[in-house]
C-alpha cells in the first residue's frame, strides 16, 4: 500500500524525533529554505573541517516528510565533502521524482543507503518539494547564496 | 421541507465518480463547489448553439448571444435585489472585484491621511488590493483584531472607524475560520461615519440568501465558480450613484461611446466596467447556477446546511487530538481544524488517500494562521450535496491517519 511507503516507520520516527535538530552559532554555512504552497521553513546550518561536513544542524517547521528529510539528511552529509554533497543531492533528487519520469530510470539513483525509504515520495507529486525542500536548502547554503532556497 | 439531497446530489455528475478507487467524498467547496449537468449543459448549448460576440453584431446569434448573456444580469439584480440591472457589473470572480473597487476608487477619491478599515480575518484578495491602493494614495490601511474564538472584535472594530475612514471592506463568511460576520451591523456603523462599504461575498453567497438592501452595503463582490457555475466569472455589484463617480477600471471596446484621438466618451453603467470581450460562456453558465439556486432555494439550503454543520462539528469534536481553529457563535459552512502532533499537509495526503477531498493550507489568509499561531490548518467545507456520511468519512480519514503516526 503506497501510503505505508510514503510514511515508513523510519520517516515517521525521524518526523517525531528529528535528529541533529538545533541551531549552530556562528555556522561557516548558513542557508534558509521556504515553500511557500504548504509554509514550510527551514534553516539549516554547517561546519567544515579538512573539506568535510563536520558538524551539521537544521531548525524550522514542516510536515513530516520535510522534517524527516532534513533529519536523515544531516545524518547522510556528515563526513561528506561539498563535492560528495551535490552527488547525493542529483541522487536523492533523481529518486524521488523517478515516478514523474516515467520511473525508468529508479535504479540509476545509485547507493542512497537509508534515503532509499523516501522512494515512495515519487508517487505524490504534491509531496516531492517537501521531501526536497532541505536539500535545496544545504545547496543555497553551500554556493553561498544569499538568497532563501524555494522549492519553485 | 422540500430538500432531497439525494435527487440534488444525482445532479452532479461528478460526484458519482471515484478518486483514489474509493467514492469520491468532495469537502472543498470553500475552494471551488461542482457544478450541476445544467450548468454544464449551458455552457455546451451556447457553443454549439448560440455562439457569437455580445453587444455587437446585428446578426441573429448575437443578437441571441447578447440576450442570454444580459438576462443573466437581470436574474443576478434579483437574486441579491438589486435596484437596477445596470449596478450589475461582470468581471473574471471576487478578486478582480475587488481589485477593481480598489484600484478606481483608491485613484479617484482616496488621499493622503484618508484609512481604509479591514478586519484581520481577510482573505489576500482582501487585502492586497487595498494595501496597492493605499501605498498608491498615501492612505493607510487599518486592520480590526479578531478575538481567538475567531470573530471580530466589534468594539475595536468601532474604536477604529473615524472621520478618516473613507472605505471598510470586510468578509461576510470567513473562507479560514468559518465566521458569519453581523454584517449588517458593521455596515451600519460604517456608514454613521460617512465610509463606503464593501462586504466580500465570495463564500457566503452559495450558503444563505444574500440581499444588497438588507446589508445596506455599497458594494458586494462574488464568484460563480464557489456557488456552483463555471469559473472565471465574478460578480461586483455597486450602488449606481457611486459607480457613475468612479473612473473606469480598463479602457478598450465595449465600455466606449465615442473614440476620438483626443477624447474617449464613456458607456453608461454597467458596460463602462466591462471592457473587452467579457467571458460570455461563464456568464451564462452562471445563469443556469442561479436558475438552480432559486429552485432549490437558499433558505432550504442555509437550513440543511446549518443543521449537517452542527453534526460535523459533533462528529470531529470526537476525534482524539482534534482541535478546531476558529468558533465563532454565528458561522456556516467552514470547518478549520488542526490535529496534535501531525502537519496539516501529511492530514491532506493520507485523508485524499480515502478519496476525501479537503484543503490544507494557510486558505489565502496567512495573517489569520499566524494569528491562532499554526503553520497551515485542514478545512472541511460543506456544499449542499454533503450529506452526514461525508462526514463520517472525514473521520474514518482522520483516525487512519493516527494511525499512520501511531497517535
Amino acid at each position: 500500500m503506497s501510503l505505508r511507503e510514503l510514511y515508513q516507520e523510519v520517516i515517521v520516527d525521524h518526523s517525531q524525533n528529528p535528529r541533529n535538530f538545533g541551531v549552530l552559532e556562528r555556522a561557516q554555512y548558513q542557508g534558509n529554505g521556504h515553500n511557500p504552497l504548504c509554509g514550510d521553513r527551514l534553516t539549516v546550518f554547517l561546519n567544515f573541517k579538512d573539506d568535510k561536513v563536520s558538524e551539521i544542524k537544521f531548525q524550522g517547521s514542516g510536515c513530516a516528510i520535510s522534517t524527516a528529510s532534513a533529519s536523515m539528511m544531516s545524518e547522510s552529509l556528515l563526513g561528506l565533502t561539498k563535492t560528495q554533497i551535490e552527488s547525493l543531492f542529483d541522487k536523492f533528487h533523481k529518486l524521488v521524482t523517478s515516478s514523474l519520469d516515467g520511473g525508468n530510470d529508479s535504479n540509476d539513483s545509485g547507493d542512497l543507503g537509508k534515503l532509499e525509504v523516501f522512494a515512495g515520495v515519487g508517487e505524490f507529486p504534491a509531496r516531492v518539494k517537501c521531501a526536497t525542500l532541505a536539500w535545496h536548502t544545504v545547496m543555497s547554503a553551500i554556493k553561498g547564496a544569499r538568497e532563501v532556497a524555494k522549492t519553485e | 421541507m422540500s430538500f432531497d439531497v439525494n435527487k440534488l446530489r444525482s445532479q452532479f455528475p461528478i460526484l458519482a465518480t471515484s478518486a483514489r478507487g474509493r467514492p469520491l467524498v468532495y469537502l472543498d467547496n470553500a475552494a471551488t463547489t461542482q457544478k450541476p449537468l445544467r450548468v454544464i449543459e449551458a455552457c455546451q448549448n451556447y457553443y454549439l448553439k448560440t455562439n457569437a460576440n455580445v453587444h455587437r453584431g446585428v446578426h441573429y446569434l448575437s443578437e441571441k448571444a447578447t440576450q442570454e448573456y444580459e438576462d443573466v444580469r437581470k436574474k443576478l439584480t434579483k437574486f441579491i435585489n438589486a435596484s437596477s440591472h445596470e449596478e450589475i457589473i461582470f468581471v473574471r470572480g471576487t478578486t478582480e472585484a475587488i481589485n477593481l473597487i480598489a484600484s478606481s476608487f483608491g485613484s479617484a477619491f482616496l488621499k493622503t491621511g484618508d484609512e481604509i478599515l479591514i478586519t484581520a480575518m481577510e482573505h489576500h484578495s482582501n487585502i492586497v488590493p487595498w494595501q496597492l491602493a493605499c501605498q498608491k494614495a498615501g492612505a493607510k490601511l487599518v486592520v480590526a483584531p479578531i478575538t481567538k474564538r475567531g470573530e471580530v472584535d466589534v468594539a475595536k472594530f468601532k474604536e477604529l472607524l473615524s472621520q478618516k475612514t473613507r472605505l471598510v471592506s470586510f468578509v461576510h463568511l470567513s473562507n479560514a475560520l468559518g465566521t458569519l460576520n453581523d454584517a449588517q451591523t458593521l455596515t451600519r456603523w460604517a456608514k454613521e461615519i460617512g465610509a463606503l462599504v464593501h462586504i466580500d461575498c465570495a463564500q457566503s453567497v452559495s450558503h444563505l440568501p444574500v440581499d444588497v438592501q438588507n446589508l445596506g452595503c455599497d458594494f458586494i463582490s462574488f464568484s460563480s465558480h464557489k456557488m456552483y457555475g463555471p469559473t472565471g466569472v465574478g460578480v461586483l455589484w455597486g450602488r449606481k450613484d457611486i459607480l457613475n463617480k468612479l473612473p473606469p477600471y480598463q479602457g478598450g471596446g465595449d465600455m466606449i461611446r465615442t473614440v476620438t484621438f483626443e477624447k474617449t466618451e464613456y458607456a453608461d453603467l454597467p458596460h463602462k466596467f466591462e471592457a473587452g470581450t467579457p467571458n460570455i460562456e461563464g456568464v451564462i453558465g452562471l445563469g443556469a447556477a442561479i436558475d438552480f439556486l432559486n429552485e432549490v432555494d437558499l433558505k432550504n439550503i442555509h437550513e440543511y446546511e446549518s443543521e449537517l454543520l452542527k453534526t460535523a462539528i459533533m462528529k470531529l469534536s470526537k476525534v482524539p487530538g482534534l482541535r478546531f481553529i476558529g468558533e465563532a457563535e454565528s458561522r456556516a459552512s467552514v470547518i478549520s481544524f488542526v490535529l496534535e502532533g501531525v502537519h496539516p499537509h501529511d492530514i491532506g495526503t493520507i485523508v485524499d488517500q480515502q478519496g476525501v477531498a479537503i484543503r490544507t493550507g494557510h486558505h489565502c489568509a496567512q495573517p489569520v494562521m499566524d494569528f491562532f499561531e499554526v503553520p497551515a490548518t485542514c478545512r472541511a467545507s460543506l456544499g449542499l450535496y454533503n450529506t452526514a456520511s461525508d462526514i463520517d468519512s472525514l473521520v474514518e480519514a482522520l483516525l487512519t491517519v493516527r494511525k499512520v503516526f501511531r497517535r
